[in-house]
């Protein structure tokens, strides 16, 4: 089960406390993607925290379309906590997601360093 | 509150696109409650600004702000020694706090990046619906507390009309007919007898018939 090494976790307690600030500075500050793995849509510890993952995930699209960059360098996963493979795949598949649409313009132009990916 | 709703970010980069320095002003009034002014808003609007023009490779700086109220002067004065360091504002304030800020800071350029939509109140998280367009001349003691100026498509004061149909107005069929409302309210607190006799005519010279509006406080008044 190896995942791709040039990814960086970032824990949180849940995906609710992921906010829409969160995924923006990351991309803003030179991630070329971002992903956000929740608990399967129903099995939230949280009641609803991948829910609202979810529409923020959502939401980051649209604004990242509306401002001329790809939507899909942002994403959200539903898997369990106990699928360890499931998780490489993901992340293989993001990863090659990401490659395809190549660096992230931001950071080409100068912006600061990546600090989160 | 005053309910608004963010721009879309392709118009505020249209009006701003050919400044240097600018600066996002929130307000944590209102438009913070309704989730579209406040100080949440301002640190999104100002990133997706940096990856736009970074995208564009412009240089411009952005800086972030968000004051306790845009509709005050005193906190607008909180601005007056930085603001000479930007060349132009987009304020997320309601149209009131836009114009506060154009006013004060007059040699500034201001653009509005929320369009202010109504007074309303919080139905649920995320969903907020109008409830008042003050009106100058409160009516809610007689209609059960539920406003026909703001609630009935029509603002008629002697409903419902021919259009309600099932509880919901003739406009869309997920607007509940304001007068329905107010006839099971009032027949709830056993006041029907109101129907009985007709609403006289309103008078609406203390709305926006009478022309821009202005409120006296002599006791409030230095």
């Amino acid at each position: 089960m190896t995942y791709p090494s040039n990814i960086r976790i970032v824990k949180v307690p849940c995906t609710g406390r992921v906010a829409i600030i969160h995924l923006m500075k990351a991309i803003e500050k030179g991630a070329d993607g971002v992903f956000v793995a929740g608990c399967m849509e129903g099995d939230c510890h949280f009641q609803a925290g991948n829910l609202r993952a979810k529409k923020r995930v959502t939401y980051v699209r649209e604004l990242l379309q509306s401002i001329g960059m790809e939507p899909d360098r942002v994403a959200m996963y539903n898997l369990s906590s106990g699928e360890g493979p499931r998780f490489a795949e993901i992340s293989r598949e993001m990863t090659d997601k990401i490659r395809q649409l190549g660096p992230n313009p931001v950071r080409a132009q100068g912006a600061r360093k990546a600090e989160a990916a | 509150m005053i309910m608004a709703k963010p721009k879309p970010t392709e118009e505020i980069i249209r009006e701003i696109k050919d400044f240097d320095n600018i600066l996002v002003a929130g307000c944590n009034g209102c438009v913070a409650v309704c989730e579209a002014g406040g100080l949440k808003e301002v640190e999104i609007l100002a990133s997706a600004l940096r990856m736009y023009f970074a995208n564009q490779q412009k240089k411009i700086e952005i800086g972030e702000v968000s004051l306790t109220r845009q509709c005050d002067k005193e906190y607008l004065a909180e601005l007056k020694d930085r603001i000479g360091a930007y060349d132009a504002v987009v304020s997320i304030a309601c149209g009131a706090g836009v114009q506060f800020m154009a006013e004060m800071y007059s040699k500034m350029r201001v653009f509005p990046g929320v369009d202010t939509c109504f007074i309303g109140a919080t139905e649920e998280k995320g969903v907020w619906t109008e409830r008042c367009q003050a009106c100058g001349t409160c009516i809610l003691a007689s209609t059960g507390g539920i406003c026909p100026v703001a609630r009935c498509s029509k603002r008629i004061l002697n409903g419902p009309c021919g259009g309600s149909s099932n509880g919901k107005c003739e406009i869309d069929k997920e607007v509940p007919c304001g007068w329905q409302l107010i006839y099971e309210r009032l027949k709830e607190l056993g006041e029907l007898k109101r129907f009985e006799e007709p609403t006289p005519a309103k008078d609406w010279s203390t709305s926006r018939d009478g022309g821009p509006r202005r409120l006296i406080k002599e006791v409030s008044q230095i």
